[in-house]
């Protein structure tokens, strides 16, 4: 590094605290979200939803709602017979319910009118006549014998059945001196972005031209089934994404009420705009499944765990979605964390008559996570090691390959143990607590992009597109979708840091699909890795282009030119050297605006085993956490709090400290909120708290400090090393507090979230039967 | 249904504004709708959020649930007043630069709820911002960098 770079460090450099690059648009209220773009011509777009679990169509009759004065279109099943979903093989969904309804809420037609009233009033004249089917709101009365199949190609209502075994389990646990199991419970949840759901559609009837502006994490897909469903040319269709108020994986897959939007939109030849309520917000959902899980672990005497047995259930709701994707991802992720020698896995993915759960952060791995660090708290406390001592015993040696084919590359996980048992002070505080408080610990870990992508087309995995002109800005055009996690700011930042430009001279076009590159979009923390190295080497074509223009000028040969962002130099020598100015004047001279491209594939050999199902799980890297919680239990009222968490975050290199800090308290905090507050629960396939009051989301009053400390292991593939930091902690939130429930009151809870009803019901049950002061092992073999 | 309007006068961001208004308007779509400042955001449906909160008279209030006629003669300000000579405010600063937002869809309602916290207590201690931010949800930061945002805002007035 030259001298003139270290006398003036740049602001934006990587490593440093960067806000983000739109930070003053959201704090002034400048940001257009999809609800503020102009809509002054637009028609008010309404949605006719189910009001019954699982029936059958009868009569569908909207003609009286259809004579009112300003309704202009009504739309039903009819208008598209074409299903869509986020996988290609399990495609099962239409935008509009149509032979049958398969639970409540289900869109079932929609009405354009000229305003709220009239649209209102249209709903209300829709009339629905159907013929009642059994509904099932449980996985088990789902799959019991006789019961009625949601869909007709999935026998039994179920979805996907995986069993994988890695490794010899049966030797695994005969070589075991210690072996138990648990059945853990976990409570549906869903994301709750603070933005609910809009889409704003544009139809041109004399161009057969469609605009869509839709909040979503995944434009080209929401591109591909809106094409798909109206039978439109994809060259038709225009996607962009304004800025979006979260998303957390509500938005990940393409949601029913943006293609109905762009139908609307159609049959009215207008613009039309829909704008969900939060209570239908809801109802869209694809949040975490309620599951259950019976996780089974053999260990040796001195904590070394020989074999583990998992089996989960999950209530997916009434359609695919991501399903297949969760379940799998539930029995992967069991490896890649511990060295275990031996692992079976048997997942249930089950059809229900409640809203399609999908994907929320973490996607997959949470609950098992949480089942499994439970158990092994139990098992540690049975053979007398400490929570951290368990864990340091099982660690992996990394770069390793594990048993169902995932590549581990870089490992800080004992790092962010070390870290978070001096920070907390461990052995001394809990030695300290007194009664009705308790500490807790917990590991998990989480992918940086999945290795394989959803459509299999043969592209590259991502796209960067820079362009360079007279006006002397780089512009990095991307298709990667800002949500609100900063991934512009970042892309902008490695830009800024191949050309050693601040990020003033860096502007980031993003998710406008006829200008920007196409991107599978945000999930699965890929964005970071894999858009984020495609744009470094973009960035250093560009550089390329720039040191070949000053060569020319400086007369010195590319390699020999000096790139100081600002001031382009010969290496070594005495010339003051050109400016950036100078230097793209030059270059465009040479070849009029620039514009270069760059990519990133996961290669081959990062992409997991041949196995069916070997698709999900594998990335080029995974990050790690260690999470320490300090409860409290007031065994009057059954309420935890949670008073202080510390967490250690492998991000392999926190390119933006700010950023991975924000992330990780982020993700922590909705952790927090699985463990103690947040359920969907139904009446009948009613959702009971499809709003923010009754849906327990954590305020501020009883959110607790999170202390962060950002580990980093430097990954070999990853962009200058960094590894994702957005989704890894929160799985290891929930059995961190879990497991100092346990410290604070001596007894084991086996269900989330942990609510007070649920603390009194085990304090009371646990006197009754007059072993209060012993620790209950529950459903232990 | 025509609903009858009246003519509803008030200071919105130091500025006059006479508008003819629906008698059953609510404030916020008066603010976006009619005045087109859509940074007040609607985030639940109806009063569980704070996303919608502005001030009237140096107080907060959620606008999704006033009439905007609860308004007449009152001084009300939105995030689009924030601003001082096209600067931000310095609760606008601190959540920028501390982080304070993620997405941004709740901040002009933390702001705002903020700046009438702090014009009631300019000096609150970490729980009486946690008080004065109670109704006002994010589902990104944690709240941590938020309250960070707001110390930070504090200690930038002090002298």
């Amino acid at each position: 590094m030259s001298e003139q770079s270290v006398a003036h460090p740049r602001a934006s450099a990587i490593g440093a605290h960067v806000p983000l690059i739109d930070g003053i648009e959201k704090v002034t209220g400048r940001a257009d979200y999809t609800a503020d773009l102009d809509h002054h011509d637009a028609l008010v777009g309404r949605i006719f939803r189910s009001p019954h679990s699982h029936a059958r169509i009868v009569r569908l009759d909207v003609k009286k709602a259809l004579a009112l004065p300003g309704v202009i279109a009504i739309v039903t099943g009819e208008d598209c017979d074409v299903p869509f979903g986020v996988l290609p093989i399990a495609q099962n969904e239409y935008p509009m319910a149509r032979d049958k309804v398969r639970y409540r809420g289900e869109p079932v037609a929609a009405v354009a009118a000229m305003d709220e009233a009239a649209a209102e009033a249209a709903l209300a004249l829709i009339d629905l006549e159907v013929e009642e089917l059994p509904a099932y709101y449980h996985p088990d009365k789902a799959r019991a014998p006789g019961a009625v199949d949601l869909h007709g190609d999935r026998p039994g209502n179920l979805e996907r059945g995986v069993h994988h075994e890695f490794g010899d389990v049966a030797a695994g646990f005969e070589a075991a001196d210690l072996v138990r199991e648990g059945i853990f419970d976990c409570g549906e949840v869903t994301h709750v972005q603070m933005e609910p759901d809009a889409s704003l559609a544009e139809y041109d009837a004399e161009r057969d031209r469609l605009i869509l502006h839709t909040c979503t994490q995944v434009p080209y897909y929401v591109h591909l089934h809106a094409a798909q469903c109206l039978g439109m040319d994809t060259s038709r269709i225009r996607v962009v994404k304004p800025h979006v108020g979260g998303g957390f994986g509500h938005r990940s897959e393409t949601l029913n009420f943006e293609i109905i939007t762009c139908i609307l939109a159609r049959a009215a030849r207008a613009k039309v705009r829909i704008k969900l309520s939060r209570e239908e917000t809801f109802l869209t959902h694809r949040g975490r499944p309620n599951t259950r899980i019976k996780v089974k672990i053999g260990m040796t005497k001195d904590g070394r765990m020989t074999a583990c047995a998992c089996e989960t259930i999950q209530a997916g709701g009434a359609y695919g979605g991501y399903g297949i994707v969760t379940i799998l991802y539930s029995g992967a992720l069991l490896n890649a964390i511990y060295d275990i020698p031996a692992v079976k896995f048997d997942g249930y993915r089950v059809y229900t008559n409640t809203p399609p759960c999908g994907a929320m952060r973490g996607h997959g791995t949470v609950n098992v996570r949480y089942a499994f660090e439970s158990l092994l708290d139990e098992m540690a406390g049975e053979l007398g090691l400490d929570p951290f001592e368990i864990r340091r015993r099982n660690l992996l040696k990394a770069p390793m390959e594990t048993i169902n084919g995932l590549r581990v590359e870089s490992y800080g996980l004992p790092q962010c143990l070390d870290w978070v048992e001096q920070a907390s002070a461990w052995a001394e505080r809990r030695a300290d607590l007194p009664k009705g408080k308790g500490l807790g610990l917990a590991c998990s870990h989480y992918v940086s992009g999945a290795a394989k992508p959803v459509h299999w087309t043969g592209e590259p995995h991502a796209v960067v597109n820079l362009k360079l002109d007279f006006d002397g800005g780089v512009t990095v055009m991307t298709g990667a979708a800002d949500i609100g996690q900063g991934s512009d700011t970042v892309l902008a930042q490695l830009v800024g840091e191949v050309l050693q430009l601040e990020i003033e001279r860096v502007s980031v076009i993003a998710n406008d699909s006829r200008i920007t590159p196409k991107d599978n979009g945000s999930y699965s923390s890929r964005v970071t890795f894999m858009v984020g190295n495609a744009a470094i080497e973009a960035a250093e074509k560009l550089r390329g282009v720039l040191c070949a223009a000053a060569g020319r000028k400086l007369d010195a040969k590319p390699e020999d030119i000096e790139c100081l962002g600002e001031i382009y130099r010969v290496r070594g020598g005495q010339d003051p050297g050109l400016s950036f100015k100078e230097v793209v004047e030059e270059a465009l001279a040479h070849e009029g605006t620039i514009t270069v491209k760059g990519t990133f594939t996961v290669p081959r050999s990062h992409q997991g085993g041949r196995y069916r199902g070997a698709g999900v799980g594998p990335s080029m890297a995974y990050s790690y956490a260690a999470v320490a919680a300090q409860v409290d239990v007031d065994s009057d009222t059954g309420l935890v709090t949670v008073e202080k968490i510390w967490v250690a975050h492998d991000c392999g290199f926190a390119l933006n400290r700010l950023a991975c800090e924000g992330q990780v308290q982020g993700a922590v905090w909705m952790g927090l909120g699985q463990a103690l507050s947040e359920e969907i629960r139904y009446f009948k396939g009613l959702p009971l708290a499809p709003n923010m009051l009754d849906y327990r989301v954590p305020t501020i009053v009883e959110s607790p400090h999170i202390e962060v400390e950002l580990i980093e292991s430097i990954d070999p593939n990853g962009p200058f090393g960094a590894k994702e930091a957005s989704e890894g902690a929160l799985a290891a939130v929930i059995p961190a507090v879990a497991n100092a429930v346990t410290d604070a009151i001596g007894l084991r809870l086996h269900e989330t979230p942990i609510t007070p009803d649920r603390v009194i019901t085990a304090l009371v049950r646990s006197a009754r039967d007059g072993r209060r002061d012993k620790p209950e092992l529950g459903n232990t073999g | 249904m025509i609903m009858a309007k009246s003519i509803l006068s008030l200071v919105l961001n130091n500025r006059r504004r006479d508008h003819a208004v629906a008698d059953n308007m609510l404030l916020i779509d008066y603010l976006r709708e009619v005045c087109g400042l859509t940074g007040t955001k609607m985030g639940c449906d109806g009063g569980e959020c704070g996303a919608c909160t502005v001030l009237v008279d140096d107080r907060p209030r959620l606008s999704c649930i006033s009439l905007a006629h609860s308004v007449a003669g009152r001084r009300v300000e939105t995030i689009e007043g924030a601003l001082s000579d096209g600067r931000m405010s310095r609760l606008q600063r601190g959540f920028h630069e501390k982080l304070g937002s993620q997405c941004g869809y709740c901040t002009p309602g933390q702001i705002m709820a903020a700046e009438g916290l702090l014009r009631r207590n300019p000096n609150p201690d970490d729980d009486e911002i946690r008080q004065g931010l109670s109704g006002n949800i994010c589902r990104c930061t944690g709240y941590v960098k938020i309250i960070e945002s707001v110390r930070s805002a504090i200690e930038e007035a002090a002298p």
